[in-house]
C-alpha cells in the first residue's frame, strides 16, 4: 500500500491537533504541538524515500550507489532544531504564566488580568 | 465554548482535514518511486564540492544561507527563554544544597564525561563526511557537561559552567557563520558561496567551507543549549518564589528547606 506512509503522517498530524484542543495543562499542549510538528518530519522522509535506497552519505557506500533524497532529510533536520528550540521557549513560557496566575489550565486563563 | 462544543467543532474540522490531506497524498508521488529530482541535482552538486556527506552539503553549502536563518532561531529562542526566566523582583536565589550521590552512578559519569565530549567533538569535525556536524555534535557536547549534574551535583556543575563564558560562545558562534558568510563575499564570490579549497573527496580536510560553518553551528548548539537548560535548572533548583508578605516581613533568605 503506497500511500500509508502518507497517511501515519496525517493521522499524527490530526491526533496532535486533537491532544491541543482538548487538553486542560500547557506542558500537555506543548507536547502535543511537538508531536503535530514531528508528523512533518514522517512526511518528508515518506516522499524523499526510495526503495531500496541508503543514506545519502557517500563516507562507505560507492557513489553510484541508490540512495534517498538528501534535500528532504537536510529540511527535516532543520524542522528537528527549529522544533526543539521553540518547544524550550514554549515551557519558558508555561513557567512564567505559572508564577504569574498560578495556574497552567488554559480554561482558567481566559480572563484578562492585568 | 464548553469543552463539548469545542471537541464536536474539532472533530466536525478534522473530518474535512482529512478527506483533504487523503485527496492531496493519493496524487502525491508514488511512495518508494525512482523519481526524485531534486535529490539527484543535490548528489551531483555535492559531488562537485567534494562533499561526501550530501545532506552537509544541502545545508551548508547550496541552502547555507537558509541555515544562516535557522540558527538565527535557535539564537532568538535562547535568548527569549533566557530573558523570559530570568530572577524576578522578590525572588531569591538559594545555593542548592549538595546531595549524595551512589559511588557507582558518580564513577560511571566520571568516566562517560570525557567520552562523550569527545564524541560530541568528533561529530562535528567529521560532519562532512559521516552523519551528523554542527547540530548533532552540538547537543552530545552540551549533554557531556550535564553529565556532571549526574555524576556529582548542581554545585559541581555550576562550579564548572561559568555561565557568561557560554552566552558569549554561543554569539559568537552566530556571528561566526555571518562573518563567514561576510568573507565570502570580500574573497569575490557570492554570500556563503563555498570559496575555499574542496580538498579530497572522503577526508576530513575537505568540502571547503561545509567544515567551517559545521564548527560555528556546533559552537552556538552546544553553547546554547547549555544556556537554556541551566536557566530551566536554575527556575528548578536554586530560584524560590517570594514568601507572602505577612506581619513584620522579614523573609530572610536561606531559610526554608527544599
Amino acid at each position: 500500500m503506497s500511500v500509508l506512509p502518507y497517511l501515519v503522517a496525517g493521522w499524527i498530524f490530526l491526533i496532535g491537533v486533537y491532544g491541543l484542543v482538548t487538553s486542560r495543562n500547557l506542558i500537555h499542549a506543548v507536547g502535543c504541538l511537538a508531536v503535530t510538528q514531528s508528523s512533518t518530519y514522517v512526511l518528508l522522509l515518506a516522499i524523499g524515500y526510495r526503495d531500496g535506497g541508503t543514506a545519502p552519505v557517500y563516507a562507505s557506500v560507492p557513489r553510484d550507489a541508490r540512495v534517498v533524497d538528501p534535500v528532504v532529510q537536510a529540511l527535516t533536520l532543520t524542522d528537528v532544531v527549529v522544533g526543539a528550540t521553540v518547544t524550550a521557549l514554549l515551557l519558558a513560557l508555561v513557567i512564567q504564566l505559572n508564577k504569574r496566575h498560578g495556574t497552567i489550565d488554559p480554561d482558567e486563563l481566559s480572563a484578562l488580568k492585568g | 465554548m464548553t469543552r463539548r462544543g469545542r471537541l464536536v467543532l474539532f472533530l466536525a474540522a478534522a473530518a474535512v482535514v482529512a478527506a483533504l490531506l487523503a485527496a492531496a497524498f493519493v496524487a502525491l508521488p508514488h511512495f518508494g518511486g525512482a523519481h526524485h529530482p531534486y535529490g539527484e541535482r543535490a548528489v551531483r552538486a555535492a559531488f562537485a564540492h567534494r562533499t561526501a556527506n550530501a545532506i552537509a552539503s544541502v545545508n551548508f553549502d547550496q541552502r547555507a544561507f537558509d541555515t544562516l536563518g535557522e540558527e538565527s532561531i535557535l539564537f532568538a529562542a535562547v535568548l527569549g527563554a533566557l530573558v523570559l526566566l530570568r530572577q524576578t523582583a522578590g525572588e531569591r536565589r538559594r545555593p542548592p544544597r549538595p546531595t549524595r550521590v551512589s559511588p557507582a552512578i558518580r564513577r560511571l559519569g566520571v568516566l562517560l564525561l570525557p567520552v562523550t565530549l569527545l564524541v560530541g567533538l568528533y561529530v562535528v569535525a567529521h560532519g562532512q563526511i559521516t552523519p551528523g556536524g554542527g547540530f548533532q555534535g552540538g547537543v552530545v557536547v552540551a549533554t557531556a557537561l550535564h553529565l556532571l549534574y549526574v555524576a556529582a551535583d548542581y554545585g559541581a556543575l555550576e562550579r564548572l559552567r561559568p555561565l557568561s563564558l557560554y552566552e558569549i560562545g554561543d554569539a559568537a558562534g552566530e556571528a561566526a557563520y555571518a562573518v563567514t558568510g561576510i568573507a565570502t563575499v570580500l574573497a569575490g564570490s557570492a554570500f556563503l558561496a563555498n570559496v575555499l579549497p574542496w580538498g579530497t573527496f572522503g577526508t576530513l580536510s575537505s568540502a571547503g567551507t561545509v567544515v567551517v560553518l559545521n564548527a560555528a553551528v556546533g559552537m552556538e548548539v552546544a553553547c546554547g543549549v547549555v544556556v537554556l537548560l541551566a536557566t530551566f535548572l536554575d527556575q528548578a533548583l536554586e530560584i524560590e518564589k517570594p514568601e507572602p508578605r505577612q506581619g513584620d516581613g522579614s523573609a530572610r533568605p536561606g531559610g526554608g528547606g527544599g
